[in-house]
C-alpha cells in the first residue's frame, strides 16, 4: 500500500474546534496552486519512485473548495509519476454547503471516486454551536448528493459535544446510520489547544462531558453501530467490511505515504530508513519553497528505530485488526520481547484489554476505548 | 590593650519576632559610628537573605560599640544578637550566657507575645539585669503605658523605668545608652596574665576565606594570635591565626581579654569541632574544667529529603554538605524509598529550622525538593529488655517485639487575643494537649500547655495562625518523654505500603488522619486501568479505604498521518515521565501526588 496525501490549507471561515492546518484568504490563486502541486508531486516521484500507489487523499481546509480542474490536474500528474493500481481509492473531503454539494458531480468527473463529507451534526443548534456554515437540510441535500455521484462515500459526526444528551445522540445516531453507505466516522469532541473552543472553555463558557460520561457516549455508539453491521474498524471509523478507508489504512498499518501542500507529512521508506517529510505549514511560505527548491518541505528527518517501532504500535493498536509482531520487530529490528515487556503483556490481556494469538496484539473493545492507558502501561 | 572589666558592658536584645529588635540594634550601631550613614542597610546584623526576609535571626552576632557616657567615660558596649526562635533555644541560651543583662523589647502596639516570655526566662535564667524598652512609639497606635502594664502584669517585672523608643526614628536612643551603662552590671573575669584562659564559644559559621570563625566571650584570661588552644568538650586543638571584633565590620585586633567579646579563627574546616557552648582554653596552661552549660545538639525533628528530579541527588548531597559547613546541628544521612529514590534523612532543632534549611535548599541551591512528612525521635522500649531511638516510622520493628513506646512531649505557652481562646483549647485538645494553665491579662490569654511534639509538628503552628488570623503566638520548649499508645499507620495501594507516607501517630488519632490521607491521595491519583484501592493500616487491620474507580475512556479521537509526530513525542515524553511515577501492584503514582500528600495540612 501507498499512499497520496494532498493538503488543501485554505477555509470558508475556520471552526473554533478544528486545530488542522487551515487558512482563511480572500483570494487563492488556483493557477499557481496547480503548478504547485505538480513540481512537489514530481519531486517526491523522485525522491520514492517506481511505488504503485493505492490511495489519494485530498484533505484539508476545506478541498471541496478546489476548482475541480485542481484536483484533475493533481490525479493526472499523480498518476503520470508513479504507477497506479486500477482499484485506486481517491476520497476527497467536502462541505456540505449548497455550493461546495454542487460541485461533487464535477470532482466526480475529475476522478474522485469517494468523498467524505463533514457534516459533524444533523442538528441545526449543534452546527451553529460548532461554527459550521451548514444546516440540516443542507447535510441532507449533499447526503443525497454524494449517495447520486458515488458508490462509496462517507460522511464525519460529532458527539459528547457541550449539554448533548445520550438519549439524543442515539436518534441522532440513528439517523446518520440509515443514511449512511458503509461508512461513518464518528469523533468525540476534543478541546485542542490553540481554538478558540479551548479558550472558551477554560473560560468557563462551556463544560465539557465528564470521562464517564464520554465512556458511555462511546460504548452507546459502538453498540449502535455494531447491531447495524458498522463496527469500529479503528476508534472513531466503522465500515462495513471491506469498506474501509483504504487510504487512512496505511497510515493505521504504517505503510508510506507521499505528504503534498502546506503542514502534509509523509513517512517515506528509503533505503532502509524510515524519513519524515512536513511540509511548510504557511501556504505562502510552502508555495515560494516549492517554487525555489522543487519541494516545501522542512529537512528531512530520520524516523530513529525506537521511533518508529512505537509509532506504528501507536497507530496499529488504533485499529481493530491489531498489530502484527512481525510489523513491529521489522520496524525496530530487534524482537518482540525486547520491545514489550511480556509480563506487562499478559497483565494488559488478563485485564480484557488486549488479545494475543501469539503472533499479533489486538485492542479489544475495552482497550480501544483505554488506548491511551494501554501505552501509559505498557510504554 | 583590653579594656578594663568596669568598662565593659556585655547585653543581648531579646524580644518577639518583629518586635523591631534588629531596627534597634541598628539605631545603635548607627548612634555609637559603628558604621558610617552610607553603611547602613536595614538589619545590618542579618546577613543571609533569609534572615532578613523574614525577620529572624538565625546565627548569633556581636558588634562592639564604642560608647562615651555622660560621666565622660569610654564604654565597651558588646552588643550580642541572639537568634530569636524556640528551634535555636541552646544557641540562645549560649548568647546569653555571654552576656551580664539584656534589653527586652516591647512594641508598644503589640504588647508581651510568647516568645517575649520565654526570652525574658531565659535571660533571667541566666541572671541578667534587664532594661526593658517599648518599642515602634512612632506608630500612630502606640500605647507606650498599655505595653509597659503588660510587662509588669504578664512578665512581673518593674515597667516604672521602661524607656520609650523608636527604633526607626532613633528617638531617645540617647537614653537607652546610658541606661545600659548604668543599670546593667560590668562583667567578671580573671584579669591574670598567667591564669588558664576561659572563653565561652557562643557561635561558629564558615566563611569561604577564613574558614570557620567562632564567636567568643572571654571569661578569664586572653586569646591571643599563635596561642594554641584546646575545645574542652571535642578535645580538638588549634592554634589561633587570628583575633578580632565585629564593629559590625571585622577589625583585626592583638587580644581578647576578659570580658569582651571577638572572634578567633583557626583554620577550622570541620564546624563540627567547635560546638556552641563549649569552652576554649590554652593547651599550654588547661582550665582544670570547663564553663558549665555545655550541650551536644541534639535534633528533635526529623524528616527525610529528596530531590523532585533523581538526576539531582548529588546535587543535593553536595547542597546539605555546604549547609552543614556552617550548621553544626544540622544532621543527615543518606537513605533510599521505593517512592521517592534517593535522599537523606535529616535532623533539625525544630520545625523553623527544618523550614530555614528547605527553604535554602530550593533558594540558595536551586533545589526543588520533596520533603517527607516530619517526624520526632521515638524511644521504643523492646520486649527483649533493650531500647533504641526511632528516627524514621519505617524502621519501626514489629508490635509483637514492642513493650512500649515513649514520645517527646513539650511545654507550649501560647498568647492569644480572647475572641480565638476557645477555637485554640480545641485545637489543643485535639492535639492530645494538657492544660497546665490559663490566665488573662486584660483581653489577651495566655495558655499553657502540655503536648506532644509529634501532634504539634503536624501543622499545629499553621492551624495556630489560621485560628486565630495570626494573633496568636506560640512558644515551646522541651518537657521529657511519656509512654503513649503509638503505633505505626501504613497506606497501601492496592494492598502495598507505600514507604514514604508511613507515619507514627496516636492510637486516638490514626482514623482520622488515615482518613484524610486516603481521601487526599484519592483526589491525587488519577485513574488506572484497574481499579484502585487506597488502604490506611495498623498492622493488618484496614483503619480508612477510598477506592479510585478504573478508568473508562482515555483515547484520541483523531489520529492520522499529519498527527503521528505529534502524538509519538507525546508518547515519548509520557515514557520519560514514567520515571517520575513509582508502580505499586501496578498502580501508577505521579510523583505530585505524593509531594500533595505529604504537603496535606488538617483542614484538607
Amino acid at each position: 500500500m501507498f499512499g497520496i496525501y494532498v493538503h488543501w490549507p485554505f477555509c470558508a471561515s475556520k471552526c473554533p474546534y478544528c486545530d488542522f492546518n487551515s487558512h482563511v484568504r480572500d483570494a487563492v490563486d488556483h493557477a499557481a496552486w496547480r503548478d504547485a502541486y505538480i513540481r512537489e508531486i514530481n519531486y517526491y516521484a523522485m525522491l520514492a519512485p517506481g511505488r504503485t500507489v493505492t490511495s489519494i487523499f485530498f484533505g484539508g481546509g476545506t478541498p471541496s473548495l478546489m476548482e475541480p480542474e485542481t484536483v484533475k490536474v493533481v490525479i493526472d500528474q499523480i498518476e503520470k509519476s508513479w504507477p497506479c493500481d486500477p482499484d485506486m481509492e481517491i476520497t476527497l473531503e467536502a462541505n456540505p454547503t449548497s455550493v461546495e454539494a454542487a460541485k461533487l458531480k464535477s470532482f466526480r468527473e475529475a476522478g474522485v471516486n469517494r468523498v467524505s463529507i463533514g457534516v459533524q451534526s444533523l442538528r441545526d443548534e449543534s452546527l451553529s454551536f460548532l461554527g459550521r456554515k451548514h444546516d440540516r437540510n443542507e447535510a441532507l441535500k449533499s447526503i443525497d448528493l454524494a449517495k447520486e455521484n458515488f458508490e462509496r462515500f462517507s460522511f464525519d459526526l460529532m458527539y459528547a459535544r457541550p449539554q448533548q444528551k445520550v438519549s439524543d445522540w442515539v436518534q441522532e445516531l440513528e439517523e446518520a446510520v440509515n443514511l449512511s453507505v458503509g461508512h461513518l466516522s464518528l469523533y468525540q469532541l476534543t478541546i485542542e489547544e490553540g481554538t478558540p473552543f479551548h479558550t472558551w472553555h477554560a473560560r468557563g463558557d462551556f463544560m465539557m462531558p465528564s470521562e464517564d460520561l464520554g465512556g458511555e457516549f462511546y460504548e452507546i455508539t459502538q453498540s449502535i453501530l455494531g447491531a447495524a453491521g458498522l463496527p469500529a474498524y479503528e476508534i472513531s471509523n466503522h465500515a462495513k467490511p471491506g469498506q474501509e478507508s483504504r487510504h487512512n489504512l496505511t497510515y493505521w498499518r504504517y505503510t508510506d505515504y507521499v505528504g503534498i501542500g502546506p503542514g502534509a507529512h509523509g513517512r517515506l521508506t528509503l533505503n532502509d530508513d524510515k524519513v519524515a517529510t512536513r511540509g511548510h505549514r504557511v501556504p505562502e511560505i510552502w508555495m515560494e519553497r516549492v517554487m525555489e527548491s522543487g519541494h516545501g518541505s522542512h529537512d528531512h528527518e530520520v524516523v530513529t528505530p525506537e521511533q518508529r517501532w512505537m509509532e506504528s504500535l501507536m497507530m496499529g493498536m488504533r485499529l481493530r485488526e491489531g498489530v502484527p509482531f512481525a510489523r513491529l520487530e521489522s520496524e525496530s529490528g530487534k524482537s518482540i520481547d525486547d520491545i514489550l515487556d511480556p509480563r506487562k503483556l499478559k497483565a494488559l490481556s488478563e485485564e480484557g484489554l488486549i488479545t494475543l494469538s501469539g503472533d499479533d496484539i489486538k485492542p479489544t473493545t475495552a482497550g480501544m476505548q483505554r488506548l491511551n492507558g494501554v501505552f501509559r502501561y505498557l510504554l | 590593650m583590653t579594656k578594663p572589666l568596669a568598662y565593659i558592658r556585655n547585653f543581648a536584645i531579646i524580644a518577639h519576632i518583629d518586635h523591631g529588635k534588629s531596627t534597634l540594634a541598628d539605631r545603635l550601631i548607627q548612634t555609637c559610628g559603628g558604621l558610617e550613614e552610607r553603611e547602613m542597610t536595614e538589619q545590618v546584623l542579618d546577613n543571609m537573605e533569609i534572615e532578613k526576609e523574614r525577620g529572624i535571626t538565625i546565627k548569633a552576632q556581636t558588634v562592639r560599640l564604642s560608647y562615651t557616657a555622660k560621666d565622660g567615660i569610654e564604654y565597651q558596649l558588646n552588643l550580642m544578637d541572639t537568634p530569636g526562635h524556640v528551634d535555636f533555644a541552646y544557641e540562645v541560651s549560649r548568647s546569653l550566657a555571654s552576656c551580664e543583662g539584656s534589653i527586652l523589647v516591647v512594641d508598644s502596639t503589640q504588647g508581651v507575645e510568647a516568645q517575649t516570655l520565654a526570652n525574658v526566662y531565659q535571660a533571667l535564667d541566666n541572671n541578667h539585669e534587664i532594661v526593658t524598652v517599648v518599642n515602634k512609639i512612632d506608630l500612630p497606635a502606640a500605647d507606650v503605658e498599655w505595653a509597659k502594664r503588660q510587662v509588669e502584669d504578664v512578665i512581673g517585672l518593674d515597667a516604672s523605668d521602661a524607656i520609650p523608643v523608636s527604633g526607626k526614628t532613633g528617638q531617645n536612643i540617647d537614653l537607652l545608652l546610658e541606661a545600659i551603662v548604668k543599670k546593667l552590671p560590668a562583667p567578671k573575669g580573671n584579669t591574670d596574665p598567667a591564669c588558664p584562659t576561659k572563653a565561652l564559644l557562643v557561635d561558629s559559621w564558615y566563611d569561604a576565606y577564613l574558614g570557620v570563625v567562632i564567636l567568643v566571650r572571654v571569661v578569664d584570661g586572653y586569646l591571643k594570635k599563635g596561642q594554641k588552644i584546646r575545645f574542652m568538650a571535642t578535645g580538638a586543638t588549634r592554634e589561633i591565626d587570628r583575633v578580632g571584633m565585629f564593629t559590625p565590620k571585622k577589625v583585626i585586633l592583638d587580644e581578647l581579654g576578659p570580658g569582651e567579646m571577638g572572634f578567633i579563627t583557626a583554620a577550622i574546616k570541620d564546624i563540627s569541632d567547635t560546638q556552641v557552648g563549649d569552652t576554649i582554653t590554652d593547651e599550654r596552661n588547661l582550665a582544670p574544667e570547663p564553663l558549665p552549660g555545655f550541650k551536644p545538639s541534639v535534633p528533635m525533628v526529623f524528616c527525610s529529603l529528596y530531590p523532585a528530579d533523581s538526576s539531582e541527588f548529588e546535587k543535593l548531597r553536595e547542597s546539605i554538605a555546604k549547609l552543614k559547613l556552617n550548621d553544626a546541628s544540622l544532621h543527615y544521612e543518606m537513605e533510599s524509598s521505593q517512592a521517592l529514590g534517593m535522599g537523606f534523612r535529616c535532623g533539625f532543632l525544630g520545625l523553623l529550622h527544618m523550614e530555614i534549611i528547605q527553604e535554602r535548599l530550593d533558594r540558595e541551591f536551586d533545589l526543588d525538593l520533596v520533603p517527607t512528612a516530619p517526624s520526632v525521635v521515638y524511644k521504643i522500649h523492646l520486649t527483649n529488655g533493650t531500647s533504641m531511638e526511632l528516627y524514621n516510622p519505617v524502621d519501626m520493628p514489629e508490635t509483637t517485639r514492642i513493650d512500649k513506646i515513649e514520645e517527646p512531649w513539650i511545654k507550649a505557652t501560647i498568647m492569644t487575643p480572647d475572641e480565638y481562646l476557645g477555637a485554640l483549647l480545641q485545637l489543643c485538645q485535639e492535639r492530645r494537649g494538657v492544660q497546665i494553665e490559663l490566665t488573662y491579662v486584660g483581653n489577651r490569654a495566655m495558655l499553657v500547655y502540655r503536648l506532644p511534639l509529634n501532634e504539634v509538628i503536624f501543622d499545629f503552628y499553621d492551624r495556630l495562625k489560621s485560628i486565630s488570623r495570626g494573633y496568636a503566638s506560640f512558644d515551646y520548649h522541651l518537657d521529657g518523654y511519656e509512654e503513649g499508645d503509638l503505633v505505626k499507620m501504613d497506606i497501601l495501594v492496592n494492598g502495598e505500603g507505600v514507604d514514604a507516607l508511613a507515619m507514627v501517630v496516636h492510637r486516638t488519632q490514626a482514623e482520622r488522619r488515615g482518613r484524610q490521607l486516603c481521601e487526599r491521595l484519592k483526589e491525587l491519583i488519577p485513574r488506572q486501568m484497574v481499579k484502585v484501592a487506597i488502604q490506611a493500616a495498623i498492622g493488618g487491620k484496614i483503619i480508612a479505604r477510598e477506592d479510585i474507580g478504573a478508568l473508562r475512556k482515555d483515547v484520541l479521537a483523531k489520529c492520522y498521518g499529519g498527527d503521528i509526530t505529534r502524538k509519538r513525542k507525546l508518547l515519548e515524553k509520557q515514557k520519560k515521565g514514567k520515571a517520575k511515577m513509582q508502580m505499586y501492584a501496578n498502580v501508577e503514582i505521579p510523583q505530585s501526588a505524593f509531594i500533595a500528600a505529604l504537603k496535606m495540612g488538617d483542614e484538607k
